[in-house]
């Protein structure tokens, strides 16, 4: 009887075949580099800039920036904003994502074509379209004026300009998922007897949750940074119709550079808060 | 829980999936929709539990016209080839959920649910596996949660989409038995679609052929398999060997065995099982050659090739013979053999 033995690989012919499958170390290092001089020339260097120079009279000269009275309007305008876009945007971001995902229906591509629109128009023309609707020579001005109501140069149509531009975030992360995952599970749902609401709570909002947080999270972060859309519109108004992002150019321009970067590293403090949130729910995502 | 289809037609823009069936589903049967991809058996089965709706016609469950309620109003259970089940639930609340959605008025208490749940999982065996979630197990285990869950609200009806599809092959036996013992003891009006004509004639106790829209034929496993109603039938149910007059030798064929057929009748289809060979002792007269064969377990599949008068042709002849039966006869490869045709089925 004979007995085969088996020979044992090289431990070098391993390594040799692993490397044969990987980037020259050139390659490698270079692609780093590469990388990592993006990072720090474009988004740390600024970061570290808006901070030095915010603290470059001293903390108490910062402290006093954030505290002056349009400093402080201008944080409540921006919060305010938020606060009505994000929550609106988010309910119809899960509706239009419904209508698309779970239904035919004449004009759905049109609708799918506009969910994008925000997003491929300039942020100033965003803008201009409400001037041209709501300002004093827009199509509804007359009306406006007659009943008193104030749109342009004021908070509505602040929060109007920033609906508009926000409103793709939730729609586009939840509907390639909602497409991925099919309906299969809510039709199993309705044969249990369940109505269309307890579906939706009970089946569909807990599979969707991490991306719906990801999207909502998205629209935030650009409700509170919005700038051009809203610099249209504002009428920059010091006081009044200043969100902070408005209210460091205004800063700016009026030479207070303390002033204007504290302002500006409020909304970097946003930028990185945004950041570990984004990571922490991306982990989330991919833990699922 | 009988179920009456009147007339029911249903299409998908230019194309026809569903052409005025008609259809009777009695109590406590087990029917099987069969039939190849495409003929609608999937499209019926969604219309009848309310998840599609019929252009035209009715869906009467147990005297009551159902046509135009909603799915979640039909008392129907519903099983999916694909599961479905809740990724985000355990295997307990999966069950469980149909019970906890019940309006407030009639639902159960929570101890009454619990036992439910718990006596539904010991039906399917897999009570044990109550607090883990549908992705950690498999998929045969997946389906027998599906329909422990399907029947948690005690439906009046049972429908079952391809069940056994996404399962593989030993799995899939051993749920057919499974499905069929757990009919016997529950006796739910079910209804099942699948393409696996093995499948159908193995679980169901009714037997519904459908093609391209149209139901064909409607009965018990061996109403289809020994008297199909058409050539269609014939071809899909079982294996055939299929005889066109027009391209047959006519002497070859009543050498053979083959009746004359009344007219209009000029193909005749035979089952491997009724052909009988037998080893040529004339070999100039033998009817065919023995090409080869195939060791299906207990049967043995023998391919043989048709001695015309004129020379061999290439249409092969398939017959099917028991084991021990095959060793008795003692051929080899290209051995000449005679066969004799034990009945046929005549179409047009």
């Amino acid at each position: 009887m004979t007995v085969t033995t088996i020979k044992p690989i090289h431990k070098d012919k391993l390594v040799a075949q692993q490397q044969a499958l990987q980037d020259p170390n050139w390659v490698r290092w270079g692609l780093i580099f590469i990388a990592l001089s993006f990072i720090t020339l474009f988004i740390c260097g600024p970061l570290f800039l808006v901070i030095f120079q915010a603290l470059s009279k001293g903390f108490a000269a910062y402290w006093a920036a954030l505290s002056e009275p349009d400093t402080i309007s201008a944080i409540k305008l921006t919060l305010l904003v938020a606060l009505v876009t994000v929550p609106l945007n988010t309910v119809f971001g899960v509706a239009a994502a419904w209508a698309i995902t779970r239904f035919d229906f004449k004009g759905k591509s049109l609708l799918t074509t506009l969910i994008d629109l925000p997003f491929s128009v300039s942020p100033v023309i965003s803008g201009l379209i409400f001037v041209l609707l709501f300002g004093a020579q827009g199509w509804f001005g007359e009306w406006l004026m007659a009943h008193d109501i104030k749109i342009i140069f004021a908070a509505p149509g602040i929060i109007l300009a920033t609906l508009f531009i926000t409103f793709p975030f939730v729609a586009r992360q939840l509907i390639p998922l909602m497409q991925e995952m099919g309906n299969q599970e809510e039709e199993a749902a309705l044969s249990l007897g369940a109505s269309g609401w307890k579906t939706f709570w009970a089946i569909t909002l807990p599979n969707i949750k991490w991306a719906l947080l990801y999207g909502v999270l998205l629209c935030n972060a650009r409700a509170m940074g919005e700038f051009g859309a809203v610099s249209v519109v504002s009428g920059h108004i010091r006081g009044m119709t200043n969100t902070l992002p408005l209210h460091v150019e205004v800063s700016y321009n009026d030479y207070d550079v303390v002033g204007a970067f504290a302002s500006a590293s409020i909304l970097a403090a946003l930028a990185i808060v945004t950041l570990i949130l984004k990571t922490v729910l991306e982990w989330q995502q991919a833990k699922r | 829980m009988s179920i009456s289809l009147f007339d029911i037609s249903k299409n998908f823009g230019a194309f026809s999936a569903l052409n005025h069936i008609n259809l009777e589903v009695p109590e406590g049967e087990l029917v099987a929709l069969l039939g190849p991809s495409g003929c609608g058996k999937t499209t019926l089965l969604r219309i009848i539990a309310g998840l599609e709706r019929t252009d035209k016609g009715k869906v009467v469950i147990n005297g009551q016209d159902k046509t135009d309620q909603n799915v979640s109003q039909r008392g129907i259970g519903f099983v999916f080839q694909h599961y479905a089940l809740f990724r985000h639930m355990t295997v307990f609340e999966n069950v469980a959920f149909g019970l906890r959605v019940k309006p407030r008025n009639i639902r159960p208490s929570n101890e009454v649910i619990t036992k439910k749940v718990h006596a539904l999982l010991e039906l399917v065996q897999l009570d044990w596996l109550h607090n883990r979630y549908p992705d950690q197990l498999s998929g045969g285990q997946r389906q027998r949660i599906a329909l422990a869950r399907a029947l948690a609200v005690e439906p009046s009806v049972l429908l079952l989409d391809e069940p056994f599809g996404a399962l593989d092959a030993s799995v899939r036996k051993d749920l057919r038995q499974w499905l069929r013992n757990l009919h016997h003891e529950l006796n739910v009006t079910s209804i099942f679609v699948t393409h696996d004509q093995e499948e159908a004639m193995e679980v169901a106790s009714q037997v519904v052929v459908l093609n391209h829209g149209r139901i064909e034929q409607q009965g018990t496993p061996s109403q289809i398999y020994d008297h199909p109603a058409n050539a269609f039938v014939s071809r899909f149910i079982g294996q055939t060997n299929v005889f066109d007059l027009d391209e047959h030798d006519a002497d070859w064929l009543q050498t053979a065995g083959l009746l004359t057929p009344k007219l209009g009748e000029k193909i005749a289809h035979v089952r491997p099982h009724d052909i009988i060979i037998k080893k040529s002792i004339d070999t100039a007269k033998a009817l065919a050659t023995l090409k080869d064969w195939q060791h299906l377990g207990a049967l043995i599949r023998i391919e043989l090739v048709k001695n015309n008068i004129n020379g061999s042709s290439d249409a092969s002849v398939f017959a099917e013979l028991p084991n021990d039966k095959f060793k008795e006869l003692d051929l080899t490869r290209g051995d000449k053999v005679n066969l004799t045709i034990r009945q046929a089925h005549w179409f047009h």
